[in-house]
């Protein structure tokens, strides 16, 4: 604890981008994540804000939590909106119209605007090489509309347009694998990262700001409101997601993985699910299958990442 | 001094945008915008326009694009029509309603479906109450004239305000016209540098498009509506400023021919210029006819409209939209409802016509002037006539 008191405050700035007073949920993963990922970024930045959660919960006329620049538009478009904010920045300075001087752009976004609607808008941009951060910020569902499913929905999840029944065992897709989609479009950072690891996510953020084009983080985030979870449980189930294989965190630095840690030996699913209301209806045989899926697809990450973990 | 060309207008109006010295152009090709696009990205590829091209992926991204290129405070331009604008659709309210001074060509193009790639008003129908600035075009001068106004009324501090110039497709965007070129240097002086308030950038953070609950949602657009309204003033101003520097005077309403005139045929775009042959030749046969054309889309020019029909006792609307299911030409029923409290009060007949590229030659124009003649003094009994149309 000494240490800790020593060392934190050095770690992490005090200042804050994004103030408290918003109206997130109690427990909220999302909004701890951009507080961090914020803080991360620094002075230097102009946030884009796709609408969902984060842009309601902070934004309400006469008040906001960002001391940063920041522009909300429209859902689908967030990174559309940051290649414009890019280039404009780019043209005045090459022009001499405003000082040159490093401005990050970093696009926020959540699941659903970035792997369903703005899936498109965030391809072009990654393709024609914007330099910018884009972070999804990864709650596993439509969560300001009311919890309704989205492809980063996990298999079996109860959300309100996946809801189980007689006929039905919930969200009947697998998760859309969106860091590999990025990858695919050779951008020289990619990564996976999750507040319950607050200086790994830290990092993450800094490291894809200082890239020469595109990056884009998958930030797990806990929403005790969506997935029916105490919200006291919001790191403890971030750690879990990762422990159990559920989420991996690893890197992509121009095309190759690595791991961000190592997990020996996977945590059985059913610790990470049995917290969670989405999952309660599920069968052990589903979960079984859930599970073996799981490994199957953290084996295959760990693979490409040749075992190669950091430090 | 201002020389006379022979080009394109679709590359004539980027050459004004090079002029104009825009800092970001985002655009999607579409039929029959490409030209102005395609010359864009010669002219940046060749160093002449100092600007960044951002080939977006889809007309939702080029408009968002532009938001954000404006609201970091760049001069920004973009062109599309048809499909393109519609797929912009709700970016648009975006655009006006954060305040963004955008420049838009529109090369205005029938709808899908059926797919036509031709000419008429369905696209700009559709983004009527988008809170842009619509300004309407008869021929190339009037293209380039305005597109060098756009930039400098969308970024006007009384303004701030997005910017369509509108320019039919193929019948405008497509021909080779004769037009008066400014020097670049006149451009560069008749628009000022772009000072946007309140930029988005870090020596300064700004937060940009809050949402709004209902306890201020109606002051935002009740805001808003005001300050498309007063646009106008600066509207004026601008072409009063532009007469005076290029010599080529541009009115909200523009008449033709109207002295006397109890009969008005009305029209927007690029056929007024045959229907202004059509109505010497009506003049010539002793009919007491005159034209007039809108070319202020929005803000409407409702004064300016109603000093226009003075006296004339029967107003002839030919419509390039059809409002489906509704009252028809879409341009005629606002005129109707502009003058329905006037007394005395015109009679108005509506036509539609022209869509799809459709062309209404001089003799088609007469007859329509003619035909509407004798509907106001019988009735007909519709909403509109449809012109020209196989049954
Ligand atoms: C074009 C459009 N379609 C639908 C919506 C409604 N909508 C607003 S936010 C949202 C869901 C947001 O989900 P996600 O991106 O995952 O963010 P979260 O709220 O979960 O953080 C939806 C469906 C919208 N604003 N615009
Ligand atoms: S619904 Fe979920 S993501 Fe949204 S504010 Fe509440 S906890 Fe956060
Ligand atoms: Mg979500």
């Amino acid at each position: 604890m000494e240490n800790l008191n020593v060392y934190a405050p050095r770690l992490i700035p005090k200042e804050e981008a994004f103030a408290p007073g918003h109206r997130a949920c109690i427990g909220c993963g999302e909004v701890l994540a951009v507080r961090l990922a914020t803080k991360a970024m620094g002075k230097n930045v102009v946030v884009v804000n796709a609408t969902g959660c984060m842009e309601i919960i902070a934004s309400q006329i006469p008040n906001t939590s960002w001391n940063v620049p920041w522009i909300h538009t429209l859902f689908e478009n967030t990174a559309a909106v940051a290649s414009g904010v890019e280039s404009g920045l780019k043209a005045m300075m090459r022009k001499g119209r405003i000082p040159q001087e490093e401005i990050n752009v970093a696009a926020i976004a959540g699941d659903g605007a970035t792997l369903d609607i703005g899936l498109q808008a965030l391809s072009g941009a990654m393709e024609r090489g914007h330099k910018f951060l884009y972070i999804c910020f990864d709650n596993e569902a439509y969560m300001n509309t009311g919890v309704q499913r989205s492809s980063s929905t996990p298999f079996g999840a109860t959300t309100t347009t996946s809801p189980s029944g007689k006929q039905s065992q919930g969200q009947f897709s697998w998760k859309k694998d969106m860091p590999a989609i990025a990858v695919a479009h050779n951008i020289p950072y990619v990564a996976t990262a999750c507040p319950s690891y607050p200086f790994d996510m830290m990092d993450k953020v800094k490291k894809a700001m200082n890239v020469q084009g595109p990056s884009y983080i998958q930030i797990f985030s806990v929403c005790p409101t969506g997935w029916r979870c105490a919200g006291d449980l919001t790191v403890r189930l971030g750690r879990l997601a990762v422990e159990t294989g559920v989420f991996p965190l690893y890197e992509v630095e121009n095309g190759k993985y690595k791991m961000s840690m190592d997990v020996p030996k996977l945590k059985p699913l059913t610790d990470y699910t049995k917290l969670q209301g989405r999952f309660r209806h599920l069968t052990p045989e589903t979960l079984s299958q859930i599970e073996a899926k799981v490994v199957e697809k953290y084996n295959e990450i760990k693979a490409k990442a040749n075992g190669e973990v950091c430090a | 001094m201002t020389k006379r060309v022979g080009m394109e207008v679709s590359i004539a109006v980027a050459e004004m945008v090079k002029m104009a010295d825009v800092d970001v152009v985002a655009v999607y090709p579409i039929t029959p915008q490409t030209h102005i696009v395609e010359h864009l990205a010669e002219l940046v590829a060749d160093g002449e326009l100092d600007a960044e091209y951002i080939p977006v992926e889809s007309e939702h991204s080029a408009m968002s694009a532009c938001l954000g290129s404006s609201a970091a405070g760049a001069r920004t331009f973009t062109a599309t029509a048809s499909q393109g604008l519609e797929l912009m659709h709700e970016v648009l309210y975006v655009a006006s309603g954060m305040r963004l001074p955008i420049v838009m060509t529109v090369a205005n193009r029938a709808l899908s479906a059926p797919l036509s790639i031709w000419g008429d008003h369905s696209d700009v129908m559709a983004v009527r109450d988008t809170g842009w600035i619509q300004i309407f075009n008869e021929n190339g001068q009037d293209v380039i004239d305005n597109t060098i106004c756009a930039f400098r009324i969308a970024e006007h501090r009384d303004v701030l305000l997005p910017v369509m110039v509108h320019m039919d497709g193929f019948h405008l965007s497509h021909v080779i016209e004769p037009m008066f070129f400014p020097e670049e240097a006149q451009v560069k002086a008749f628009i000022p540098p772009n000072n946007y308030p309140l930029p988005l950038h870090p020596s300064k953070p700004v937060a940009m498009g809050d949402f709004a609950p209902p306890f201020i949602y109606t002051e935002a657009r009740w805001a808003q509506e005001e300050n498309l309204r007063k646009s106008k003033e600066t509207i004026l101003a601008v072409w009063d400023a532009f007469a005076k520097e290029f010599g080529r005077q541009y009115k909200p309403v523009e008449s033709y021919r109207t002295e006397g005139a109890k009969t008005l045929l009305f029209t927007m775009g690029s056929f007024s210029e045959t229907a202004m042959t059509a109505i010497d030749k009506l003049r010539d046969e002793g009919l007491n006819v005159g034209l007039v054309r809108l070319r202020l889309w929005r803000p409407f020019p409702f004064e300016e409209l109603r000093e226009a029909v003075k006296g004339a006792e029967t107003l002839i609307v030919l419509d390039r939209a059809l409002s489906t299911g509704g009252p028809g030409g879409p341009v005629c029923s606002e005129i109707r409802s502009a003058l329905y409290n006037e007394n005395p009060r015109p009679k108005i007949v509506s036509f539609v016509g022209g869509l799809g590229g459709r062309d209404i030659t001089i003799a088609g124009f007469e007859e329509i002037v003619k035909r509407g003649m004798a509907l106001a003094v019988k009735g007909s009994g519709k909403e509109f006539e449809i012109f020209g149309v196989r049954e």
